[in-house]
């Protein structure tokens, strides 16, 4: 299976992944080598079998309804990259 | 001092013979004059490590020592430390200074280890030769020129030239066995749920586990009995109590029964890696363990099912790297999407950005059902395999890499081909079962692991079989020239 | 041509529990920003998400309350898409398997008719922080306080063909959601929030038009104007030969205006799979029953019951059972009271939630308690006062609170029952009063009925309006022969 330049360009904007228009045949290539070694499950015969999310055959353990965490604002905001009156700033959100 | 196990240093400890400070000291010191060459960590905390040792040493002098308490140890820079820059080796984290720490680390913390520093690995553990680390490669210690195995390679190397006693790592389709295997080393993949992920930076949830690479399998008990339990904070935790792990490594291993997969001795495997496993084998014989042929006839998809499954989840746990609350951020985004775009663009590394457009593309309309759900329906197809399989044995056996190594460089143009030194551990993942790898020869002067795969939970039947092994030989006592 | 709306709602609940569905931090709202935004919450590397509880309980008692199936098997998906509102860049969601399957709910419209609604799916999932579109230098602020917070996603299917249905279902689900106690359903503060999916088709008409779906309505008058709105858009659209584009609207209240939005117009491409981190729920019998044993006495019920045990009107007993406060609150005025049912809800209903409307408080704001109400009826039902002081007792504990009885001890309003005293006032008033005396008596039976009048207001006035009045009658026909 080969990808193209567009399926790639449609995926990078999917994952906000910048892919120049230059790396764009390369990115194709090189996928499509992965994409052909995926395809050898397509051979694998799966009738009537399960898909199997989790490697243990567990269920959801529930917490208990409580308030265990205080503000750390401040210890946290430490690492952001941008922030003003305790908000993360952003380019501008258009809706 | 620099060539004892964990367990003699801890001894040696518990007997006055060197003080926590003086110990930490001669590794920081080892570490300053040997890792130029292998670069195998990112951050030395010398001087929270010698804190943490004057700690331990007041510990010991109020009677409050426990096993480990006081022995250094060294991290794999996946682990969250906190106020410790945790890199993940990705310039997307190069200015992340966690702030908290993983569970794992919390344990050792308790248990009066004492940190060291933080170790090289592949970016975002993606890659079977530290290759792919935004700080540079990891060199072999047994030679310089090889690649000492991903993604933990730093704490395989750093292990292996004795830089730090022991080492942890995470393996998510044969991350701390390859690398293990690679530098010499026993390294430890635990069942899924045994230890805890939190503040483990999440690769592929479903498959990662973290684990201990040390010396011997007995080093390996000592440190799983500080990493594993239940873990409260971790959904996939698992709550079944945690055994001393030290307490069954001299049980016999006479009757056991060892199963060897015919799929493992096929093609592409390097006649030195075989012979040194067929060695070892009867090695087991002669220990009185009993041999039979098995078959996990869907190995073969185990590569390409984990291609499908481990990208998935990356390219959906990789989406919070984003510039917007820690992290690597763009210059000047002129917009939401520049941000984004370039902050990620700019932030990964190559391997890590291929892994995250096939994880999308399997998960994208359309390809859903051809891709991930029958990646996850061949999962099944390969735990099945193994269930089969422990039906007859009690451990699973084979070779832990199909080679004993690979140049720099040398698979760097062709990323499948590097996927494919990943065959025989990455099945183990998918099933969630425990694989361990320990030194059973060399070939051309590097070391060659032998892989023992066991049942869910049976870490203490693993590290007992390894140990009867290393009781009986000697390749595990076996330190690269240079750093003797 | 004649058309006709199909609306199926999508309706956002926050859950009251005390933290968020899959971290312990605190589940309030109008903190400072970001100070009830954890680890967790932030999405910061490496951490795992926990489910709460509570939330599991609240879904299964909504489910239970609209009569749904519950899933004994369900699984937490991510929905995964990037906007700076999602710190993970993925939301935790429910899809394939929600955790309560198909239900409905019976609305009734203002002409007194029902309606059964159905529910697809009801699913839980965790809010969104919030974009504050405040000027920061031409950034917008991001507050991740409400991430993580529980939200029921309650899913309609497209049975409601009005503006007035999707109110009423609305109301309905508010409603249901108060009884049950698993939300405060504050639009206002986004407790509840709703998604208005709309086509219009010809009718007769089998299939659907494309539909347009309004995001984020945040109160019912809006949306029964967004959704009017939007439905003459639509026929005013296809009436000029142009075809509907399916796409996400905005509600403009300033210009009673749908727009399409800007940016999530984009084909999008959610990439759900199953949460790696997150362990299938299970919701055993067991726990369906524990809940069930808990689940409190639903509107339709009440309803029911209020006509039947109570003896309300249909009418009387739908007023009080909307709000379960003013449900609450009846019953307390009963209990207390010993009065009649029917007279107590005619004060619920007409002299409270009159002057609460009037002054535009909830009940919960009433500065006349149950307690104080009943102690005012308790005295109309053992005569003490009649129905006329007792309003203006009323007043004055509306104004200035206290006890019916204290006012009426402290203004003297207690009703005269005295023979003696009001035979005294009679007497006085006829025999101020010869010419109205004798115009009485040489008057025929039906013109007395009217005259009497006059010496009855007499003698209130000289009472003050204390006297009893069935007593005035009795002690003026026994006297004026």
């Amino acid at each position: 299976m080969a990808l193209e330049e567009k399926d790639v360009a449609k995926i990078a904007h999917l994952a906000r992944l910048q892919v120049t228009d230059a790396e764009l045949s390369a990115v194709a290539s090189r996928l499509s080598t992965i994409l052909n070694l995926i395809e050898q499950l397509q051979a694998a015969p799966t009738d009537g079998i399960e898909p199997m999310a989790h490697p243990m055959d567990a269920v959801q353990r529930l917490r208990p309804d409580a308030v265990t965490e205080s503000n750390q604002r401040d210890a946290y905001q430490k690492i952001a990259p941008a922030v003003e009156d305790g908000l993360y700033l952003v380019p501008k959100v258009i809706e | 001092m620099h060539d004892k196990t964990l367990k003699q240093l801890a001894d040696a400890l518990a007997a006055r013979q060197i003080s926590s400070v003086e110990l930490t000291g001669l590794y920081l010191d080892r570490i300053k004059r040997f890792d130029p060459q292998l670069n195998s960590f990112i951050t030395v905390t010398e001087s929270q490590a010698l804190a943490q040792a004057a700690a331990a040493d007041a510990a010991r002098a109020a009677g409050k020592a426990v096993a480990l308490t006081g022995v250094p140890i060294a991290h794999k820079d996946i682990f969250c430390t906190q106020g410790v820059k945790t890199s993940c080796a990705s310039k997307m984290l190069d200015n992340f200074i966690a702030p908290y720490n993983a569970t794992v680390v919390e344990k050792m913390n308790a248990a009066g280890l004492v940190m060291l520093g933080k170790t090289n690995m592949d970016e975002f553990a993606m890659g079977s030769s530290n290759e792919s680390s935004f700080y540079g490669p990891v060199k072999n210690p047994w030679n310089t020129a090889f690649v000492p195995g991903g993604s933990s390679g730093g704490s395989a190397a750093a292990v292996a030239a004795r830089l730090a006693p022991a080492a942890t790592g995470t393996d998510t389709g044969g991350s701390i066995r390859q690398p293990a295997s690679l530098c010499g080393i026993t390294g430890l993949k635990p069942t899924y749920g045994r230890v805890s992920r939190w503040g483990m930076i999440a690769f592929a949830s479903s498959l990662d586990q973290g684990g201990p690479m040390a010396q011997t399998a007995e080093d390996a008990a000592l440190l799983l009995n500080v990493m594993a339990g239940f873990d409260p904070k971790d959904s996939t935790s698992t709550h079944i109590d945690v055994p001393d792990y030290t307490a069954t490594l001299n049980d016999s291993i006479e009757g056991l029964r060892i199963g060897l997969p015919k799929e493992f001795f096929g093609e592409g495997l390097d006649a030195d890696v075989e012979q040194c496993v067929r060695d070892a084998i009867r090695e087991y014989e002669k220990l009185g363990a009993k041999v039979v042929e098995i078959s996990l006839p869907n190995t073969h998809l185990s590569i390409p099912a984990y291609y499908v499954v481990a990208p998935a989840e990356a390219s959906s746990n990789l989406s919070r790297f984003d510039g917007v609350r820690f992290g690597y951020r763009c210059n000047d985004p002129e917009n939401l999407e520049a941000l984004y775009k370039r902050s990620r663009g700019e932030g990964f590394g190559e391997e890590v950005k291929r892994r995250i457009l096939i994880g999308t593309y399997a998960l994208s309309a359309g390809y859903y059902d051809a891709y991930y759900l029958k990646a996850q329906k061949v999962r099944r197809l390969i735990k099945n395999d193994f269930d089969a399989a422990f039906a007859n044995v009690d451990v699973i056996m084979g070779p832990t890499a199909p080679h004993a190594g690979f140049k720099l460089g040398e698979k760097a143009a062709n990323p499948v081909a590097l996927y494919l030194s990943d065959i025989y551990t990455i099945a183990v993942n998918m099933a969630g079962l425990p694989g361990l790898s320990l030194p059973a020869g060399q070939s051309n002067g590097l070391p060659v692991g032998l892989q023992i795969i066991g049942k869910h939970f049976a870490e203490a039947r693993l590290l007992n079989v390894a140990h009867r092994f290393q009781q009986a030989t000697d390749w595990h006592l076996q330190i690269p020239a240079a750093f003797a | 041509m004649q058309w006709e709306a199909v609306i199926g709602l999508e309706v956002h609940v926050q859950l009251s529990t005390q933290s968020k569905i899959f971290s312990g931090s605190a589940n309030k709202f109008g903190a400072e920003p970001n100070t009830q935004a954890s680890l967790i919450d932030l999405g910061m590397p490496g951490v795992l998400p926990v489910l709460n509880e509570d939330a599991v309980q609240k879904a299964i008692k909504f489910g239970l309350g609209i009569n749904a199936d519950i899933a004994p098997r369900s699984v937490f998906a991510r929905k995964n898409y990037f906007y700076p509102d999602l710190p993970k860049g993925y939301q935790i969601s429910q899809f394939e398997l929600p955790v309560v399957g198909k239900g409905f709910i019976d609305i009734t419209l203002d002409d007194g008719s029902t309606k059964r609604i159905g529910v697809t799916r009801a699913h839980l999932e965790e809010d969104a922080g919030k974009s504050l579109h405040e000027d920061f230098h031409g950034m917008s602020g991001i507050d991740l306080n409400r991430a993580g917070t529980p939200l029921l996603e309650i899913v309609s299917e497209p049975d409601m063909r009005s503006a007035e249905e999707a109110v009423a279902y609305l109301k309905a689900i508010h409603s249901i959601i108060r009884y049950l106690d698993i939300s405060d359903g504050n639009m206002a503060e986004g407790s509840m929030r709703c998604d208005c999916n709309v086509s219009v088709r010809l009718k007769g008409e089998e299939k659907f038009g494309t539909r347009r779906e309004v995001k984020n309505v945040n109160s019912f008058r809006f949306v029964e104007k967004a959704i009017k709105t939007e439905i003459q858009w639509q026929i005013d659209e296809l009436e000029s030969g142009r075809k509907i584009q399916q796409c996400t609207v905005l509600y403009d209240p300033a210009k009673n205006e749908t727009r399409a939005m800007r940016s999530k117009e984009e084909a999008n491409d959610y990439r759900y799979f199953p949460d790696p981190d997150l362990l299938p729920l299970e919701v055993s019998e067991d726990m369906i029953n524990r809940v069930r044993a808990h689940l409190p006495e639903l509107p339709a019920q009440k309803i029911e019951r209020f006509m039947g045990e109570l003896e309300l009107s249909d009418y009387d007993a739908r007023v009080l059972v909307a709000d379960r406060a003013v449900a609450d609150y009846f019953e307390q005025v009963v209990a207390e009271s010993g009065a009649k049912p029917k007279m107590a809800a005619n004060w619920v209903s007409v002299e409270l939630l009159g002057a609460l409307n009037k002054n535009d408080l909830s009940i919960e704001q009433s500065p006349v308690s149950a307690t104080q109400l009943a102690g005012l009826i308790k005295r109309i039902v053992d005569n003490t006062i009649s129905g006329k002081i007792a309003k203006q007792v009323f007043e004055e504990l509306w104004a200035s609170g206290g006890t019916a009885d204290s006012i009426i001890d402290s203004k003297g309003l207690k009703q005269e029952t005295d023979t003696g005293a009001i035979e005294t006032i009679v007497d006085q008033v006829i025999a101020s009063s010869p010419d109205q005396v004798a115009q009485y008596l040489a008057a025929d039976e039906g013109k007395r009925k009217k005259l009497v009048g006059y010496f009855v207001g007499q003698i209130m006035k000289l009472s003050k309006g204390k006297a009893n009045p069935q007593m005035v009658n009795d002690i003026l026909a026994r006297k004026l022969v």
